[in-house]
């Protein structure tokens, strides 16, 4: 076995899960505070890239693109909030699939119309660009610097959840809004806040892949799919939920894609083999979600108190 | 049995069915025939948005899967065609089975959920229908595959000619109108919608509230099927994007403007959905900026969709 080609997968894997946990994270607090589908979280993501793409190509510093795209996601993940979701937290989720389709739709076409219909690539600066060796296991800096990243907003968020006012407030929230609600917390202030750093952590998560993907629209519809199956499988409300099912799906899907063909080849004929591996490792993580919801529809990690 | 209609909105549908019956001889006499292609379109996914209304509207069920079973049904017709089998009954018979075996398969998962979970699960398997077409790569992957010639029905029942393929779809739509209020308004329909409402008290009216949306569920994927079928036919041309879940949104839509859990509701939502789409992508190629603006104002302002809206003009007591 090539065990060098294994670490790589599994980094790679690492990186698609610290990524997820972005977007994911927010989503589940989002979801599991407000009740409120967003699937316009993708949006955000997409956003994210552009703007920190932007002020790349006009600054040359990748860093301070990173902050302004930071700016400007919050701004907008707040505006989206202020205008549109807080009139909607009430009714029901329907409405929160519909105004939230919409949403992408002016998105998506927002950003056809600034920046056009072909994608952005994010330059990186030189030292990012490099490799690291370590024996005979080369590995590219700047996936290492993702999953760094990762590991980093992953540990300020448990700090911010766990030892702060606002973070209890998002924790007592996510297990009995209507306590908090009773006990005279600015309710309407948290969900604000809430939204936009979720927003904020989305766009994060855009701005880290768009220079090796390079920025393109609709770029968050496809994977804000998979960061819902997260946020189910984690259990609605719960970072720690999103943080370990973030991880265990970017591994599965990472490794059920380079692995499953030999383990269906110990079980059938190559040829088969070969036909069904694609599918089914395309299809695992929602089977994943389908076995979870039937058994412990819950989730894996359900947020302290909650039913 | 009354012969006029009685209201405003039942008289506005009414007209536009009659209009829909004749409208191949009007484009003919204007010369238009790429307005039949569109009409036919339009026709198509207007059953598909009959379909998802039965469980979305009635039965309260918000399914974001629905676009699965157009796929299903359009490479029921692709794959046999593909191995030259062009019979239209073994394509009809391929797509009711395998669309219904599918409805209640993942049905009988899908609605022990609710709410939230409900849409994601239905969203999941929708997801890996659409994942199992873009790996298959002998019948295209991701590219799709095309389709040579139409499913073959005895002369009389040809779709060979756009005139008799609109046709088809019309008749197809009548008897989905028709069915479907029968079913709403029969017994089986009033403990869908009751268990809308309320599933405890039907539970303990005695009525088996899963059953019930099970076998909903599974009629509704069987003419979601179907309209794929159709739709597979009339484009000639299938790719897995027919169902990603982007289509599935694009269906609730059509839904609710018309207005959702009523019987013309989504017939009127995806004709304005199609002629909008066509009209406003003429004017700008931005034409999905209006579009998503007018979701969210639908949303946020509109209750009750163009249903909702005409029959504001009926009086109190005519309301259904």
């Amino acid at each position: 076995m090539d065990w060098n080609l294994l670490i790589t997968q599994v980094l790679n894997g690492l990186q698609l899960g610290l990524l997820l946990f972005l977007l994911a994270s927010g989503l589940t607090l989002i979801f599991g505070i407000m009740d409120f589908i967003n699937l316009s979280h993708g949006s955000f993501y997409m956003i994210g890239a552009y703007f920190c793409g932007t002020v790349v190509s006009m600054s040359g510093s990748l860093l301070s693109g990173i902050v302004v795209g930071l700016i400007c996601t919050f701004a907008i993940g707040a505006a989206v909030e202020w205008f549109i979701a807080r009139r909607l937290y009430r009714s029901d989720h329907l409405d929160h699939v519909l105004v939230t389709f919409g949403l992408i739709l002016v998105f998506d076409t927002l950003v056809h119309m600034v920046w056009g219909a072909a994608g952005m690539a994010i330059p990186l600066p030189e030292v990012l660009n490099g490799q690291v060796s370590l024996g005979t296991l080369v590995l590219p800096t700047y996936r290492l610097v993702i999953i760094m990243s990762g590991l980093l907003v992953a540990a300020i968020l448990y700090i911010m959840v766990s030892k702060t006012r606002l973070g209890m407030l998002i924790r007592a929230g996510a297990s009995n809004r209507t306590m908090v609600e009773a006990l005279g917390v600015n309710i309407n202030k948290l969900f604000l806040i809430v939204f936009a750093i979720g927003a904020t952590m989305s766009g994060f998560a855009g701005m880290l892949i768009a220079p090796i993907t390079e920025a393109s629209i609709g770029m968050g519809n496809e994977i804000i799919i998979i960061a819902f199956v997260v946020v189910i499988v984690g259990g609605i409300g719960s970072i720690k939920g999103a943080f370990y099912a973030a991880l265990i799906i970017g591994l599965m899907d990472t490794l059920g894609r380079s692995y499953l063909d030999d383990v269906l080849e110990l079980s059938m004929p190559t040829k088969y083999a070969e036909t069904a591996a694609p599918a089914l490792s395309a299809m695992l993580v929602y089977i994943l979600m389908a076995v979870v919801l039937a058994f412990r529809p819950q989730g894996l990690f359900p947020p302290a108190g909650s039913k | 049995m009354r012969i006029l209609p009685r209201t405003v909105s039942a008289t506005v549908y009414t007209g536009f069915l009659v209009l829909l019956a004749i409208a191949p001889w009007i484009f003919s006499v204007i010369d238009e025939p790429f307005y039949l292609d569109l009409l036919s379109r339009g026709l198509i996914l207007a059953v598909a948005a009959l379909s998802l209304n039965l469980i979305l509207g009635y039965g309260g069920m918000v399914s974001l899967g629905h676009a699965a079973y157009i796929g299903i049904g359009a490479y029921c017709v692709g794959i046999p065609a593909y191995y030259d089998f062009y019979n239209g009954w073994l394509h009809l018979g391929l797509t009711v089975l395998v669309s219904g075996l599918f409805a209640l398969v993942t049905g009988a998962i899908c609605l022990r959920t609710k709410g939230v979970y409900f849409i994601m699960i239905t969203l999941a398997f929708s997801q890996m229908v659409y994942f199992t077409f873009v790996s298959l790569e002998e019948y295209g992957g991701d590219d799709g595959l095309v389709i040579y010639l139409r499913s073959e029905f005895p002369t009389w029942l040809s779709m060979d000619s756009p005139v008799a393929l609109y046709y088809w779809i019309f008749t197809v739509l009548l008897i989905t109108l028709f069915f479907i209020h029968r079913l709403v308004h029969a017994r089986f329909g009033r403990v869908i919608v009751g268990s809308r409402f309320n599933e405890d008290r039907m539970q303990s009216l005695g009525y088996s509230t899963y059953r019930y949306r099970l076998s909903c569920y599974v009629i509704s994927g069987v003419i979601c099927g179907i309209a794929g079928m159709l739709l597979g036919n009339f484009t000639s041309f299938i790719s897995p994007e027919m169902m990603g879940w982007t289509r599935s949104g694009e269906l609730i839509f059509m839904v609710v403007m018309g207005g959702a859990g009523t019987l013309f509701g989504p017939l009127v939502g995806t004709a304005a959905f199609v002629f909008l789409e066509e009209f406003l992508s003429r004017i700008t190629i931005y034409w999905h900026l209006i579009f998503g603006l007018m979701l969210i104002a639908l949303v946020l302002f509109g209750k009750g969709g163009i249903h909702g809206w005409l029959s504001a003009f009926d009086s109190e007591e005519e309301r259904g």
